[in-house]
């Protein structure tokens, strides 16, 4: 680094959940750095206090979520020179959740969202989790694998949500979230419609009439936002469409 | 009424709309041309009941689209939700209706 290194202006929002404000570092720009590079920098060169979470660097954990310069991206994935205006950064913590501290929010109702959608698998041909007999033999095996082409309609469409990463970018960019706090919200729903399509599932029944009504799917406007700003090339406003339509005329 | 009724009342009530409302002005563009005065409304109008049966349509139709699209702003933007808000809902659509509907009738047995 060279005294004459180009720097940037980077704002980052410190407090908890009592409140915080702005506090402003620069920071030396590199080339191909990403925004995680820049909170990690501050972190570890000018404020250890600083709070934040990662995990891989590799956009597969879905846990450095921010909002960035205003939108909701997953920072190791994010080029600095791709969102910086003028040579400036403003990072916040994830919206729609409460904040921990500094750039940490709580998880927990995100994921209780998806605990109440449903969102695990159940297995049909092993409702207990037993495994098929040719690997277990002895008393307890019962069944035998799935086959499932890869190809079919159903597991083309499970397959369409099934990348989701948790990261909770959707879920922070969707204004309805902000307006219904009981709303399930897009990632829940995604993970939700992924099971009803999985041909494997046996829980389908439950997890409509779990997700019907106004915390549910029925209250998504279809605007796209979560749509736009998945990393993962999600499409959860489709997959609650998907869940409307299945849930009206009793699909499956 | 639960939230899969609503939304395939939603749904349906706006298939009608879209075709009642094309219908609609086309009907006042064509019949405002060259003039238009009460007694020849009211020569269209009276004693058509197919007349009477589009409007009624029409005005049930909007009343609770509207309805049902106004529930959803107050319960997001004001926090209104519940049964009492929905019943008073289900009321304002139902009243909204009514009041075209009768205006409807006040031309067809003008
Ligand atoms: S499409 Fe639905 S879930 Fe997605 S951002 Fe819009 S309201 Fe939220
Ligand atoms: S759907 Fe996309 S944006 Fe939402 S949690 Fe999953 S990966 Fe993240
Ligand atoms: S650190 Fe794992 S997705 Fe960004």
């Amino acid at each position: 680094m060279s005294e004459a290194s180009p720097r940037l202006r980077v704002r980052v929002w410190r407090g908890n959940a009592e409140g915080g404000a702005l506090a402003e570092y620069a920071v030396p720009a590199r080339a191909n750095q990403t925004v995680l590079d820049v909170v990690t920098h501050i972190q570890r060169e000018v404020d250890p206090t600083l709070a934040y979470r990662f995990a891989c660097r590799v956009g597969m954990c879905g846990s450095c979520a921010m909002v960035v310069n205003g939108r909701p991206r997953w920072t190791c994935r994010t080029h600095v020179s791709r969102v910086a205006k003028d040579g400036a950064l403003e990072l916040r913590p994830l919206a729609n959740l409460p904040v921990i501290r500094d750039l940490a929010t709580d998880m927990a109702p995100f994921f209780d969202k998806w605990a109440k959608a449903r969102g695990s698998f159940q297995p049909k041909d092993a409702p207990d989790g037993a495994v098929p007999e040719e690997f277990a033999p002895g008393d307890f095996a019962v069944g035998d694998f799935a086959v499932v082409p890869p190809a079919s309609k159903q597991r083309e469409a499970a397959d369409a949500g099934i990348e989701c990463i948790g990261c909770g970018v959707c879920y922070a960019g969707c204004d309805i979230v902000a307006w219904n706090p009981d709303y399930l919200g897009p990632a829940a729903l995604n993970r939700a419609w992924t099971l009803v399509n999985d041909v494997r599932d046996g829980g389908k029944k439950d997890r409509l009439a779990a997700v019907a009504g106004d915390a549910g799917c029925h209250a998504c406007h279809s605007t796209q936002s979560c749509t736009a700003h998945c990393p993962k090339g999600i499409d959860p406003s489709g997959a609650i469409a998907g869940l409307k339509r299945g849930i009206f005329w009793g699909v499956r | 009424m639960n939230g899969v009724q609503l939304w395939a009342v939603q749904r349906g009530t706006a298939m009608i709309l879209a075709v009642a409302v094309v219908v609609h002005l086309v009907t006042i563009l064509v019949a405002v041309r060259g003039g238009l005065s009460a007694a020849e409304i009211i020569g269209r109008t009276q004693g058509s009941w197919a007349w009477l049966g589009f409007y009624s349509v029409f005005a049930l139709a909007a009343g609770l689209h509207g309805a049902i699209g106004l529930r959803a702003i107050a319960a997001e933007w004001a926090g209104w939700r519940g049964r009492g808000f929905d019943l008073a809902w289900v009321a304002i659509g139902l009243l909204t209706a009514a009041f075209g509907i009768r205006a409807a009738f006040g031309l067809f047995g003008a």
